[in-house]
């Protein structure tokens, strides 16, 4: 969980440094090495772990637009996910994703970039192992913001009614780009919702990484126990703007300030240290951690972008005869001709 | 017409979000009925400076932040439309127009037929629409064509901050659901440099711009060019391009699709005999084939050579050469013309 924790938070710290390259000093968000635009989770990490350490390949993740800290909890392939971050042909997508849209089928992870749009399709897996008597389990994660959507209250209640095997897991940042959560909701808390459709819901507070790996412990073997969904919010941190070149013109500085001084990976280092781990131990994990992601950033950027005529392949599996051609290479006459 | 519109003195320049943000300041102030509710666009202003400045001279009581549920306040506007106010609602980027789609195309547009006439929806959706940023599939759509086909929406489509402004202005007086779709491109953002031509002269006083006259943004009597939106710009550099080799374009920007002014495109193919339509949606039951289909019903005997620019029928892919590849660029354009020749 350490591992996974300091991992995402040094892989994002190096995909800012890579993302900033050719767009200072005025910010182009069409310069440099890594295309569009890009979401960090610098603060959410122990939200991601905690839940993935009770995960095998087998269960299906969704994720939101801000996936990298859940794809590395989730063990997506880190070299071809930073290749499909730089837009490179050898990425998970081959190019056509990037960084909010990451599909790794080996470990069954998924992201959408709509916000609530990945939450009905957790409950998709979630029904297609219980139709098929399997015990894999479902998670879809999603942010605060995103508990407004009829998406994820409709997805709530398909899950409670059909006793299906997912877990939802609310990152609570208290933020929606510049919505604060009591601008937005009445609702204090994400997990008072569950009430709503009769299913548990319950709220851990992430500076207590060990705490988010127990709740999640309880929601994930509720799943697998095929006892029936669960709604777990984790109250996690925004250390940094929405989107990079964010300016946060909208948020106080105190707020800022708070995030930053609360740090879930030095809480669980504190922890670690006092359950005898020592600090040797952790430095090990932490250099490994670093070496795993340069390697994966270094690779990324050596390999080849894709070929123009590329973005034609994949519309369809199967592409059906007769598809219509839509670049014909002949002039269409009128008239007299 | 146009022509003489552009030609007014007016000493000073804006970016096209600063024109619409003029418009909407106007209304705003003439009429208590027009509010703007949308996501961030109160304290950000915008994620695309689309309301940059309203919040502190109108407050959030009439520029309303509203929770991530374009079903609710899409509706809402709708609802409240029906009540006789006249709410602007936007959607970030257009592509989230799905989540909330029931709203737009059952109720925004159908009410007022199946209620007989009886009632009005005087709303306006505003969305940003295009790609040229590497954003992926999911947030580089233009759909122009989209709400276009489907009957009971009035669209607008501004190319430069003076038909901003007019189309504005227009919009929020209009006693239908108007959707106005501003290329991202085109917004004279910080981060999402514009090309030269958005940004225009623009009067002080308001103005209006009427649906469905469409202007010659050059004149031309070799080929005509028909597009909209950011390819109005990439239409008229073709068209500099072709001029040096000896071939005069015709630019017709549609600025708006419905109703779309196919009078003045039927004139200009009649004049030049060629017709090549630009668009930054996809190619299929598109802006393109509408277009093409009109004038040859029209003006058949006249057409001697047709070509189509369009996004090839894939979502728009990530990775730049991809993107590059499937967004219509100049040299596509003046590709197209040559082939019609």
């Amino acid at each position: 969980m350490y591992d996974d924790m300091v991992t995402a938070r040094y892989y994002e710290e190096r995909l800012q440094e890579e993302y900033l390259e050719g767009k200072q000093p005025a910010f182009d968000i069409s310069a440099g090495p890594i295309p569009g635009e890009l979401h960090l989770a610098a603060g959410q990490e122990a939200a991601a772990a905690g839940v993935c350490q009770h995960l095998r390949d087998d269960d299906v993740v969704t994720a939101p637009h801000r996936p990298h800290h859940i794809a590395i909890a989730k063990g997506v392939d880190l070299k071809r996910m930073t290749a499909e971050i730089f837009g490179r042909e050898t990425g998970l997508s081959g190019g056509k994703g990037g960084h909010m849209h990451l599909f790794d089928p080996d470990v069954h992870f998924a992201c959408s970039g709509i916000i609530a749009e990945g939450v009905p399709p957790a409950v998709g897996a979630g029904l297609a192992a219980k139709k098929r008597n399997e015990d894999s389990v479902a998670v879809a994660f999603l942010g605060e913001g995103a508990v407004d959507q009829g998406a994820f209250l409709e997805s709530l209640n398909l899950a409670a009614v059909r006793d299906l095997p997912v877990a939802f897991v609310v990152e609570d940042n208290d933020w929606a780009i510049s919505m604060p959560k009591d601008r937005v909701t009445d609702v204090e808390d994400a997990s008072q919702r569950a009430d709503g459709f009769d299913l548990p819901g319950r709220r851990v507070d992430h500076d207590d990484a060990l705490a988010v790996y127990d709740a999640a412990d309880e929601a994930i073997g509720r799943a697998r126990h095929r006892n029936g969904p669960t709604l777990l919010e984790v109250q996690t941190h925004r250390r940094m703007g929405h989107f990079m070149g964010d300016p946060e013109g909208y948020r106080p500085e105190e707020d800022q300030e708070a995030a930053a001084q609360r740090d879930s990976i030095e809480s669980l280092s504190e922890d670690l240290r006092d359950r005898d781990i020592d600090r040797e131990t952790l430095g090990e994990i932490e250099s490994e951690a670093q070496e795993r992601v340069d390697e994966a950033i270094e690779w990324a950027k050596e390999q080849p972008e894709p070929e123009p005529e590329d973005a034609y392949d994949d519309v369809f599996v199967n592409p059906p005869s007769g598809v219509t051609d839509s670049e014909p290479d002949h002039t269409l006459a009128g008239g007299d001709d | 017409m146009a022509q003489q519109e552009r030609d007014q003195a007016v000493d000073r320049e804006l970016t096209m979000s600063r024109a619409m943000v003029e418009a909407i300041a106007h209304e705003m102030r003439e009429d208590e009925e027009v509010f703007y509710m949308g996501e961030d666009v109160a304290d950000y202003g915008g994620i695309f400076d689309s309301t940059e400045g309203l919040l502190d001279e109108f407050g959030h009581d009439r520029i309303m932040d509203v929770p991530i549920s374009e079903t609710a306040y899409v509706g809402a506007a709708v609802g409240a439309a029906q009540e006789g106010m006249r709410p602007i609602a936007e959607l970030m980027f257009v592509d989230f127009f799905g989540v909330g789609m029931d709203q737009i195309y059952n109720q925004m547009a159908k009410n007022t037929y199946m209620s007989g006439g009886n009632v009005s929806v005087p709303m306006v959706l505003t969305a940003a629409v295009g790609g040229t940023y590497n954003d992926a599939a999911q947030h580089s759509q233009t759909l122009y064509g989209t709400f276009a086909h489907l009957p009971g929406m009035k669209v607008v489509v501004p190319s430069t901050a003076y038909e901003a402004k007019g189309l504005m202005h227009n919009a929020i007086r209009d006693d239908d659901p108007v959707v106005y779709l501003f290329h991202k491109r085109l917004m004279g953002i910080g981060w999402l440099p514009a090309p030269d031509g958005p940004k225009t002269p623009v009067p002080e006083e308001d103005y209006t711009i009427p649906f469905g006259s469409a202007d010659v943004k050059r004149e031309g009597s070799d080929v005509t060019i028909v597009t909209l939106g950011l390819h109005v710009h990439r239409a008229l550099d073709a068209a500099e391009d072709l001029d040096d080799d000896g071939v005069d374009a015709e630019v017709i920007d549609l600025r708006t699709l419905v109703p779309l002014d196919t009078e003045t495109v039927v004139e200009s193919v009649r004049k030049t005999g060629r017709l090549v339509v630009v668009d930054e949606d996809y190619r299929s039951f598109g802006v393109t084939g509408e277009v093409v289909s009109r004038v040859a019903d029209e003006a058949l005997d006249d057409l001697e050579a047709v070509e189509r620019v369009a996004v090839p029928d894939v979502p728009i892919p990530y990775s730049r050469p991809m993107e590059n590849e499937v967004i219509p660029d100049g040299e596509d354009i003046k590709a197209a013309v040559e082939a019609t020749e």
